[in-house]
């Protein structure tokens, strides 16, 4: 961490995307969390996507519970409006807030306490309701903030630093969103920056809800041996079944695969993602298939990562409830006040 | 026939009908109500219901008040008892001089004897059984029997009971006929075999003119789509339910696009109520006109997310129709249980702005007040009612819009304005009046500010600093003042000669209404106030102050209003005295008179003398 405010300082050589907006204009203020923290990495990820997608910095809206996962939405994209809100209850605020203007995008920042002990209904709930939205679990299986407590995503048998021993079997928020009927399930490690950005500029473009669980090891409580979610045993038991390139409209034309060994998949504003498949037996349109394979490798003690499951048929929140395409937030009064005559019509019933 | 208790009690007396809950009895009380409304004489109406689907005793009263009182009066001079589960304690609650109506199809004599009233017995299930097939539609009918039976005894005209089930059955012509045949059927009988009417009567009147029979929850959910309320989320629970119910069916009339057939609201379930305040957050945040309705187990659950929407200054407008707590407590009785646990939801120094509105038409009037205050306050708002106001059928005057009104969306700087300003301070006091300036998301980078629940600065920065923290939290106290200036000022009655008053809030303004009146004929006089809004605005600690006794007329046990006004005023405890009614049934004139009367009885002050000063 760092005491000292970052300088707003852009060098003319940098790189700049669609909007002349370089890296830097994408930042936020300075992490706080420990030094070599996965949730850095996942922040400079996810800084990375949205200068990519050339996203105006006020479209961007950044939600997020309590946690050090929580914190992070202050670290990127300071020009996008944020709610860091109660613990576990993200959701529900990413929920009104998507209901009340459908036009911006929403990225929900989330840890493995937040959203899988006390924030599991809202969660679930978000899920069935296909919100759309980017949901980000930063997972590392323990509670940083309260100093070490194992989290509901804690491995059985994972050793905690003061030598304590996890005996309770963990939710696998990927698992479980598939069987909820979620329409973009992925799972990443915070130290694949090459899988990760892609992957978060394919959720933007989904329309509907994204899960991305990325494991995200902490450096302070749960790195060390016997461990499963250090940096070294994760590095070691990951393994990528789908690899995900996202191609944006205008980029199309460049876009050059070979055939065969990739999966297009076409989003509703024209962009595509384009799914190379690493073992050629997976399906990631198939939620069967999907669980079969990711137990499989579980069971070998493996994490299976990519894009695990992707479908795009299903209807969001707004679909599910007629509203317009513009924001309900937006919409002039006067079109929402039926008048005094309407109301006498209405009174008739009541006479 | 005994002698009538009051000389005349013409348009003025008590019908009170017990039936078995799920038998379709509630439609031939609400025609019987309906019909007596028509009629030109003001009725109030109150459904004492179980939370059950079917088979437990459930009543319907129907008070008929020729001076227009909107309380329940407290005594019964009509039952219809229908339900043999409830006859012994039907029978005894008949008013000495009353009248007892049951089904002799199955005759009590043994069981239904009291000396004072007068039982008539009606075999409708007979008469139900030789005119109609069918085991369902005969205990239907049964139950729409009665009410030619009361119409002949109360001198009801059956034309106008006619034109209402036309009105309600237009689309089913059939049924028009059937009810009809019933409704004769139990008219015929009762002229034939009783006194017709008895001294207990209807004749015309045209007190109604002009009025409508309307609940709260529908009068404030139709508020709320004039309102421009766009985003609704809820769960479940009574007595609130109807609230959103009625909301979405106004909006699906009332805010369909006429081109694109698209619908301008958004109405969620939520998975809890915790899940339904988060959304309603979430969607004020983001500039929407957001709501929800809930009800006292709702308002414990939702105080984490009132200290953030408080502290990160987020409107948020909450409709609380209040039942009987703690806990589940009785879920279909009325209540002021949630006054203290609104005004002061969530840890550490938090308040909130209440309103409390007294009866349907100020449910309907206060919803746009209510998200008003919201915006230009950036707080939470809750408007208290309960199952009284929210559930039971009023006459109210014809609910009216005045088309100049607009929206106060409060403080939001929109880009252009943005341009205009060097920085944007979320939460500085740029007014001096502790209200902040906000800015909704999607507007401009200069604009994006951080909200958060930890604490924070002027600037919106993170903090663990003590000096600017308490920056904050002590123009937090500020804006409180400014909140007092703005609620709705409390009804004040009074005349400077009375040192003593009744002060109520919300359901509690029928009854004291009634009881200043009795008083009144009593040679007692009694001002009178009714809040309407916490912060509790000058005027209300100016007129306590004025009194040598004010009467605090509440509807639970803890004096929860007496304790607002004790810790929010610098008036003494010592002056103000609680009438408590805490049972569920909504609140009579009665109790306030005999409650006032008691204590000037016990001091052996004339009545006369009382009040009044010398």
């Amino acid at each position: 961490m760092t005491f000292m405010p970052k300088p707003k300082i852009a060098h003319p050589d940098l790189p700049r995307n669609a909007l002349g907006l370089t890296r830097r204009d994408y930042e936020g203020a300075s992490s706080t969390l420990c030094a070599g923290c996965g949730h850095d990495s996942i922040t400079a990820a996810i800084t990375e996507a949205v200068w990519a997608d050339s996203l105006e910095p006020q479209n961007l809206v950044k939600l997020s519970g309590i946690g050090c996962s929580s914190k992070t939405t202050a670290y990127f994209v300071s020009g996008a409006h944020g709610f860091n809100s109660v613990h576990g209850r993200m959701p529900s605020i990413a929920t009104g807030a998507n209901a009340a203007n459908r036009t911006l995008r929403y990225i929900g920042v989330s840890g493995d306490g937040d959203t899988l002990s006390i924030g599991l209904g809202q969660f679930v709930h978000a899920i069935r309701r296909n919100l759309n939205m980017l949901y980000m679990i930063e997972n590392n299986g323990v509670y940083g903030l309260t100093k070490g407590q194992f989290s509901a995503s804690a491995d059985l048998g994972s050793k905690a630093k003061k030598g304590e021993v996890n005996n309770q079997p963990p939710i696998d928020p990927v698992q479980l969103a598939i069987t909820l009927g979620a329409t973009f399930v992925a799972r990443s490690f915070s130290g694949d920056k090459a899988q990760l950005v892609p992957l978060i500029q394919a959720a933007f473009h989904h329309p509907g809800f994204a899960l991305i669980d990325v494991l995200s090891p902490c450096v302070t409580f749960n790195d060390h041996e016997g461990s499963t979610r250090s940096y070294s045993f994760t590095r070691e038991h990951y393994e990528e079944a789908v690899h995900t390139d996202f191609v944006a409209p205008a980029m199309e034309i460049q876009a050059d695969y070979p055939p065969g060994g990739t999966l297009p998949v076409t989003m509703h504003d024209g962009s595509r993602i384009m799914l190379r498949k690493v073992d050629p037996d997976y399906d990631p349109t198939n939620r069967g298939i999907a669980l079969e394979r990711i137990q499989q490798r579980m069971r070998e003690g493996e994490h299976l990562t990519g894009l695990l499951y992707i479908g795009t048929d299903q209807p969001d929140l707004h679909g599910l409830n007629d509203t317009p395409d513009t924001a309900l937030s937006h919409v002039p009064y006067a079109q929402l006040n039926p008048g005094p005559k309407a109301l006498a019509k209405v009174m008739e019933r009541y006479r | 026939m005994p002698a009538n208790p009051t000389p005349n009690r013409v348009n003025d007396f008590v019908i009170k009908i017990g039936t078995v809950n799920g038998t379709g009895s509630a439609s031939a009380n609400g025609l019987l109500m309906k019909a007596i409304f028509r009629s030109g004489v003001p009725v109030v109406g109150k459904n004492y219901f179980p939370s059950n689907i079917q088979g437990l005793p459930t009543w319907y009263e129907i008070r008929v008040t020729r001076d227009g009182h909107r309380a329940r009066a407290g005594q019964v001079d009509i039952m219809v008892a229908l339900n043999a589960e409830t006859y012994a304690r039907d029978l005894q609650e008949v008013v000495s001089g009353g009248y007892f109506i049951y089904d002799s199809t199955w005759p009590r004599a043994a069981l239904l004897k009291r000396d004072d009233i007068t039982v008539l017995g009606v075999p409708l299930a007979r008469l139900c059984n030789e005119n109609f097939p069918g085991v369902r539609t005969r205990i239907l009918m049964k139950n729409i029997c009665y009410a030619g039976v009361l119409a002949a005894l109360t001198g009801l005209d059956l034309d106008v009971i006619r034109t209402l089930l036309a009105a309600t059955y237009a689309k089913k012509p059939q049924l028009v006929d059937s009810n009809m045949k019933a409704i004769q059927l139990g008219y015929d009988y009762a002229t034939a075999n009783f006194s017709c009417p008895l001294p207990l009567r209807i004749e015309k009147m045209n007190a109604t003119d002009g009025h409508i029979i309307i609940d709260g929850n529908t009068a404030t959910g139709l508020g709320c789509v004039y309102a421009g309320a766009t985003v609704g989320a809820w769960y479940p629970i009574t007595p609130s339910t109807s609230l959103m119910d009625a909301f979405k069916s106004f909006a699906d009339k009332l805010r369909v696009d006429p081109v694109t057939g698209r619908k301008n609201y958004i109405m969620i379930q939520a998975e809890d109520e915790l899940a339904s305040i988060g959304m309603v957050i979430g969607a004020c945040w983001n500039g929407a006109r957001a709501f929800t309705a809930t009800s006292g187990p709702g308002i414990s659950l939702m105080q984490e997310f009132l200290g953030l929407a408080y502290y990160s200054e987020t409107p948020t407008v909450i409709f609380d129709v209040q039942r009987v707590g703690p806990s589940t407590g009785m879920p279909t009785r009325t209540q002021q249980g949630d006054i203290r646990s609104a005004a002061y939801a969530s840890h550490g120094d938090t308040r909130h702005v209440c309103l409390y509105p007294a009866n349907p038409e100020e449910c309907f009037a206060f919803a746009p007040v209510a998200f008003d205050l919201a915006e230009r306050l950036q707080t939470p708002v809750l408007v208290l009612s309960d199952l009284d106001i929210g559930m039971n059928d009023w006459v109210c005057p014809e609910l009216k819009w005045d088309d100049s009104y607009q929206p106060d969306r409060g403080k939001v700087l929109d880009a252009e304005q943005l341009k205009q300003v060097e920085r944007f301070w979320r939460y500085y006091d740029h007014d001096n009046d502790g209200i902040p300036y906000r800015t909704l998301p999607g507007t401009d980078p200069k604009g994006a500010y951080f909200a958060r629940g930890s604490g924070h600065t002027q600037y919106g920065g993170y903090t663990e600093d003590s000096k600017e923290y308490q920056i904050v939290v002590d123009r937090l106290r500020k804006k409180w003042l400014t909140a007092a200036r703005l609620v709705p000022k409390a009804i004040i009655d009074s005349n400077p000669k009375n040192d003593i008053a009744i002060v109520t809030l919300g359901s509690g303004d029928g009854p004291a209404r009634e009881a200043l009146a009795r008083l009144r004929a009593q040679g007692v006089h009694v001002n009178y106030m009714r809040v309407r809004g916490f912060p509790f605005g000058e005027e209300v600690e100016a007129f306590l102050a004025a009194h040598q006794r004010c009467y605090v007329v509440e509807q639970n046990r803890d004096a929860q209003l007496r304790a607002l006004l004790t810790l929010e005023t610098g008036v003494e405890k010592s002056r103000m005295r609680s009438i408590l009614h805490y049972n569920g049934m909504p609140l009579t004139a009665g109790t306030i008179v005999d409650g006032i009367m008691a204590v000037m009885e016990s001091r052996q002050i004339a009545p006369q003398l009382v009040g009044t000063k010398t």
